[in-house]
């Protein structure tokens, strides 16, 4: 069975081109762009792997990682962080709070493609 | 004395880099060999024909090796060893450097200013993509759009088959996201860019440069003309800074109110400003006494301070700076009495401090923690704190150490420090 990937981003042309690429790869893609009911929709269904944007609408992508994280179901779910911000501090921020892997916009396909398949272990 | 006792020294030193011996450089320069070995233990003053002659020998400039002579150049090039401890420069042996590689010298000096210089520059722009959130909305709308346009052109020039429908699909959002990304670079350059340096204040600036060009001091509200009217004969406000301007000339009129200027001026003056003093004579509140010296007018004698005031978030709703003191917008170091206060209310301290680097000049800062506005039952009171700053004498105690924010201080093992210094090594 495909393994799914979960993917929270706002931007639906990102979404678009990132679901087409997973997929097309084997990955089952589901999509979600609101923030504030992001965590809920991980706990509802666990992928395996998690694709976070930073900034979303109604919460941010920081607070749902720190929310996962103190969940027992998912706590150990591996979460790629997406932003347009590449301050170092962000990047700490997103490591300090259990983000698996940290990748800056704008990335390319092959790179985010590379990353989901070691995460998830495609 | 000091200075003296090094010419000797620089004597000795160039000889011995020349790998001349003591006999022959006393020959060549007519003087025995036991007065230069006095000279070079600095037990005999030189100056003059001999030192002329000496430098020749030598192959020096003769200022170069005299009395104080590029003393100033190595104080410099110290001051950039201490920055950056861990690259073990000697600095014992600046004096030599500035003597053997003068132009080498010059170079490091001038770099290490400059060094200092972008610090400063790093330190505005950090503070400025910090607290713009226009900037910050337009450059996350903009990297949006690109990675929607790499990512969707990737797909597309791939060379494998699509079929129609996502091919058009594809086509589609590029179109749609280059013209996002064509508005929304427009949007920016235009922020940037607009009509001069106004188009990158924000209403804090604004404010703040309005007031330097009265040097702080409105003598409208002086004699007794109302906040609105002294806003009004502010020029060019926009109307986003009109509420901040409004809201200082009220405290300032009340300020002027309770200590008016044809008393406190000749006070202050008679008290060397010393705000103890002030606060002791007058019996007002320390912060009025430390707003009211922030705002006395230059023409009748009274010096400019350095001023900052604070809410309870430590976020700076006022700041004048002075030459060697600047305070971030937030993020600031926590160490300075502005901060302080916040944790002591109704107590003023006093502090002599220096931010980091040889060349800061010592500060002197007042500061007084205080309720902004009767609190009500049950309510935190809501604080804020004003801090006064002036250069402290060069001669005086060992100053507290301050800093900037901690992304550019190079103070490594603050207790203070929040996240690591991009001017260090540390990872």
């Amino acid at each position: 069975m495909a393994k799914r990937v979960l993917l929270i981003e706002d931007e639906p042309n990102i979404i678009e081109a990132i679901s087409f690429i997973l997929t097309r790869d084997g990955w089952t893609v589901h999509t979600h762009s609101d923030g504030e009911t992001a965590a809920e929709r991980v706990r509802a269904h666990p992928p395996d792997l998690l694709i976070l944007d930073v900034m979303l609408p109604g919460r941010s992508g920081f607070d749902i990682l720190r929310d996962l994280r103190a969940g027992e179901g998912t706590a150990a779910l591996p979460v790629m962080m997406l932003t347009a911000r590449g301050q170092t501090k962000d990047r700490e921020m997103a490591m300090r709070l259990g983000a698996t892997h940290f990748m800056t916009k704008p990335f390319s396909n092959a790179e985010i493609l590379a990353h989901v398949r070691d995460l998830a272990g495609g | 004395m000091a200075r003296r006792a090094l010419t000797g020294s620089r004597i000795r030193q160039r000889r011995l880099d020349l790998g001349r011996s003591q006999a022959e450089l006393a020959r060549a320069t007519g003087i025995s060999g036991s007065y230069l070995n006095l000279i070079e233990h600095n037990r005999r003053s030189i100056g003059g024909a001999l030192l002329n002659s000496l430098a020749r020998e030598l192959g020096i400039d003769p200022a170069l090796l005299a009395e104080g002579a590029g003393s100033e150049m190595a104080d410099a090039l110290r001051a950039a060893a201490r920055t950056l401890p861990e690259a073990g420069a000697e600095e014992e042996r600046a004096e030599d450097l500035t003597g053997r590689f003068p132009g080498w010298a010059r170079l490091m000096a001038a770099q290490a200013g400059r060094i200092e210089t972008l610090e400063e520059q790093l330190a505005a722009l950090t503070d400025r993509l910090t607290h713009d959130p226009a900037l910050a909305a337009s450059l996350h709308e903009v990297i949006s759009a690109v990675t929607a346009i790499r990512s969707t052109a990737s797909i597309l020039a791939s060379g494998e088959a699509l079929d129609a429908d996502w091919q058009g699909r594809f086509h589609r959002n590029i179109f749609e996201d280059a013209q996002r990304l064509a508005a929304e670079s427009r949007t920016l350059a235009t922020y940037l860019e607009g009509p001069g340096e106004a188009a990158l204040r924000t209403p804090f600036d604004e404010l703040e440069a309005a007031l330097e060009q009265v040097d702080q001091h409105l003598p409208l509200l002086e004699a007794g003309g109302t906040p609105e009217e002294a806003v009004a004969a502010m020029p060019g406000l926009s109307r986003a800074t009109r509420p901040l301007a409004l809201a200082w000339a009220r405290r300032y009129a009340a300020d002027a109110a309770a200590l008016p200027l044809a008393r406190f001026g000749p006070q202050a003056l008679e008290a060397a400003h010393e705000p103890g003093a002030l606060i002791a004579e007058t019996g007002a509140p320390a912060q009025v006494v430390l707003r009211r010296l922030a705002c006395l007018p230059p023409a009748d004698g009274h010096p400019a301070f350095g001023l900052a005031i604070c809410d309870a978030a430590g976020a700076l709703t006022r700041l004048r700076p002075l030459p060697g003191f600047s305070l971030p917008r937030s993020g600031a170091c926590p160490l300075w009495p502005l901060y302080q206060a916040l944790g002591q209310p109704g107590r003023p301290l006093a502090a002599r401090v220096s931010l980091p680097g040889e060349r800061a000049p010592p500060l002197l800062v007042h500061a007084a923690a205080a309720p902004a506005a009767p609190a009500g039952f049950g309510a935190p009171p809501p604080l804020t704190s004003v801090m006064l700053v002036r250069p402290a004498a060069a001669d005086g105690p060992q100053p507290a150490p301050v800093g900037p924010a901690c992304r550019i201080c190079p103070r490594e093992r603050c207790p203070a420090r929040r996240e690591p210094s991009l001017m260090t090594s540390t990872p």
